[in-house]
């Protein structure tokens, strides 16, 4: 039996849903990063949906690039992250208003 | 002289205000003096020229010299255009005299009068640019060009009055004759506006002769000189609008006694005379002009009766002799007015030099009331005042009794149905400024002395001492202009006196056509008038004599009997307030509250400030988007995609 490709789509509005909400609410940075890899995952996850129904390699391929900028977004962030950390002594967002004004 | 040297008569005085008015500051007083004077003096001389070239057998009645200014045309709009043009003809070569001749004499006077001011340069700098526009007035050859002329010699008398600017008085006498001054100059405006609607031109020639082909249309000639009557009040000081000239009396003396005596006031009669052509076709107009110099003849010169102030008693009595001028225009005797134009050019500048000349020995003390007795000290201005006194006060043979008479002799004989009481106002007139001239003579140089000597004062600086005759600069104007006060009149001796009345036959080519004098008045008509008026003028005399030399202190006696009465006239019968309460306070109360309060703060701020808060709200609106928060940012970005979904999905 085939799993219908709505399922597919279903699940991955509610991953990014997740995301984006939490992305929204909380304070924590080192989550509101994570919530960030749950809404390229929710994409991800439509990109390899549609790439196996039409049989098509693009969707595949396009997975790959949001991967390698997500990996590349999580170094760079993380560095980020670690040096505001050791400044401010705080990873809570609503403080680090620095660029503020 | 060829008319290609007229416009060097102009551009002398001009040259000479460049010059001090540039450099002036900076150079030494004896150099400013010859810059101002030399010029003025070179006019002179052309003028003589003029005038010998012109007496001439054979000359030119006219000569017209077009100045090449912006290419040919001075102003060249489709259809009309004026020439920047200066043209002579009799009546200018007359007025061209008083201006150039008078105007010398007072430059030199000034360089003593003014020897002690600060500021100087800029006097004869002014005074040299006064010379520059008032030539332009009378030598212009349109209306346009006149027009200019005029509002100079307005610019130069503002920017005299208000010489000492220092003083409070002095600024706003100077604003005060400016203002008036534009209310007469907006009816000469509105004139010249008819005159291109009707004639399609400002020139001279071209409009008289257009008129005097056509004299059926007597409308439009009524409104343009009604109109050019409401210019000529203004610069001329007549009813209604003469409040400017008494306090005009702030400027230095020898201002007043070159512009504000012998010039400039002169041109509102110079103008109508000008444009004789015009009036001569409208009975109404010429009535008009009739009964305001009369009306303010006798007005002034009740005002000047009871006055203090040596200069503002000469200032009432100009007022007084310019209506005077108007009356003879206004029964069609231009000749008579022009010829009492140039009589009183020279006495009433003697006058005003002579009383400068009081005013410098007292050290600045104008008021008559602190001075008496100075006959002894100050011989040459007593007896050169003298003759100014005589002069005007039309005892014969002096300069006054033949133009006054004449006259009065043109307003009995007129066909003008008021002319019997025009004539009887001018008599009673001319017996009041007889009075009020022996009133200043008896109360400045007769009786104690009531002055007190001055060793040191702040107004002639350290070199004054005590009371002194003026140097020869500036008694020898007066000598001159006294002599001229003399034998001036005798130009003008009437055919029943035994002369050949030579001015009228001079100026017969400019008033010839129109001028409908009845000429056929007896002998014995013409000599009974002037016996009469030498009696009115003896009466005078015999007055003043009384009251303020025999018996002095009946004058207080009788102000004090009729208080009010007294009062009323001193006070200048409050014209100044009646004016201040009726026109100028409504006029500032409409300002402040209507346009100030209502509309300027109502419409024009509130408009701006509604730009402004608008702008300003739309902008608070805004930036609560651009908060910076990336999280709100997302959220907005979440709410966009969110109804983008909504619209593609519900949407159809």
């Amino acid at each position: 039996m085939t799993v219908p490709i709505s399922y597919y789509l279903v699940l991955a509005a509610v991953l990014f849903s997740i995301g984006a909400a939490s992305f929204l609410i909380k304070r924590n940075i080192i989550t509101i990063f994570m919530s960030i890899e749950l809404m390229l995952n929710a994409v991800n996850l439509t990109f390899v949906a549609f790439a196996h129904m039409w049989h098509q390699i693009t969707g595949q391929i396009f997975v790959f690039f949001v991967m390698v900028v997500a990996a590349a977004e999580a170094a760079v962030g993380l560095a980020i992250i670690i040096a505001i950390f050791r400044t401010r002594q705080t990873l809570n967002v609503d403080q680090v208003n620095l660029l503020k004004n | 002289m060829p008319a290609s040297y007229l416009w060097l008569i102009p551009l002398l005085p001009f040259a000479g205000f460049l010059i001090n008015g540039t450099l002036g500051r900076r150079l030494p007083r004896a150099l400013v003096s010859a810059v101002a004077l030399i010029p003025t003096f070179i006019s002179a001389c052309l003028w003589g020229w003029l005038w010998f070239s012109m007496k001439a057998p054979g000359a030119p009645e006219s000569i017209q010299s077009v100045v090449t200014l912006f290419g040919n045309n001075w102003i060249q709009i489709s259809g009309f255009h004026a020439d920047f043009a200066f043209t002579v003809d009799h009546l200018t070569l007359i007025m061209l005299g008083v201006v150039t001749c008078v105007g010398f004499l007072i430059h030199l006077y000034s360089v003593g009068y003014m020897a002690h001011e600060e500021g100087y340069w800029r006097f004869f700098a002014y005074l040299n640019l006064f010379m520059f526009f008032m030539l332009v007035l009378v030598l212009s050859a349109n209306f346009l060009l006149l027009f200019v002329g005029w509002e100079g010699v307005g610019l130069a008398s503002y920017l005299l009055i208000g010489f000492y600017f220092k003083k409070d008085s002095a600024a706003n006498a100077g604003k005060k004759a400016f203002i008036v001054n534009r209310i007469g100059d907006f009816g000469f405006l509105l004139a010249m506006f008819l005159l291109i609607a009707h004639f399609g031109s400002l020139d001279f020639h071209t409009v008289f002769s257009a008129a005097a082909a056509d004299p059926s249309t007597c409308g439009i000639y009524t409104a343009i000189t009604l109109l050019l009557i409401l210019g000529a009040t203004g610069k001329s000081a007549q009813i209604p609008l003469y409040v400017w000239l008494p306090d005009a009396m702030e400027g230095p003396t020898p201002v007043s006694a070159l512009i504000h005596a012998a010039t400039m006031v002169t041109a509102g009669i110079y103008m109508v005379a000008r444009s004789h052509v015009l009036f001569d076709h409208c009975p109404l107009s010429l009535g008009v002009i009739a009964v305001i110099g009369a009306a303010t003849a006798i007005f002034a010169a009740c005002i000047g009766m009871v006055q203090h102030d040596i200069k503002r008693v000469l200032a009432y009595s100009t007022v007084s002799q310019l209506g005077y001028m108007f009356l003879a225009c206004g029964v069609g005797a231009y000749t008579a007015g022009i010829f009492h134009l140039l009589t009183h050019a020279f006495f009433k500048a003697l006058l005003f030099l002579a009383a400068g000349s009081v005013i410098h020995a007292l050290s600045g003390e104008q008021d008559m009331r602190k001075m008496g007795g100075l006959r002894k000290r100050i011989p040459i201005t007593f007896w050169t005042m003298t003759m100014g006194v005589f002069a005007i006060a039309g005892i014969p043979p002096l300069a006054g009794f033949f133009s006054k008479d004449e006259i009065l002799f043109h307003a009995f004989t007129s066909p003008n149905p008021l002319g019997k009481l025009l004539w009887l106002v001018g008599l009673i007139t001319a017996g009041m400024t007889s009075f009020y001239m022996f009133r200043l003579w008896f109360k400045t140089f007769f009786g104690e002395e009531r002055f007190e000597e001055h060793h040191s004062d702040a107004h002639h600086g350290d070199h004054a001492h005590g009371v002194h005759e003026s140097p020869l600069v500036m008694t020898l104007p007066l000598i001159i202009l006294a002599l001229l006060s003399f034998i001036g009149g005798w130009v003008g001796v009437p055919h029943a006196m035994g002369g050949h009345d030579e001015i009228g036959e001079f100026l017969a080519p400019v008033f010839s056509n129109g001028t409908a004098i009845a000429e056929a008045a007896s002998r014995g008509t013409e000599l009974g008038l002037a016996a009469v008026s030498v009696l009115v003028a003896l009466f005078g005399l015999f007055v003043a004599y009384v009251l303020y030399y025999k018996k002095p202190g009946t004058a207080a006696s009788y102000a004090a009997k009729f208080p009010a009465l007294y009062r009323v006239v001193e006070n200048k019968f409050y014209i100044d307030e009646i004016y201040q309460a009726l026109i100028v306070a409504p006029l500032l109360m409409f300002s402040r509250l209507i346009l100030g309060t209502l509309f300027d703060g109502g419409v024009v701020n509130g408009s701006g400030y509604l730009a402004g808060s608008s702008a300003r709200g739309l902008g608070a609106l805004v930036r609560k988007v651009q908060s910076g928060n990336i999280r709100s940012y997302a959220g907005w970005l979440a709410l966009g995609a969110a109804a983008v979904i909504a619209v593609m999905i519900f949407g159809h």
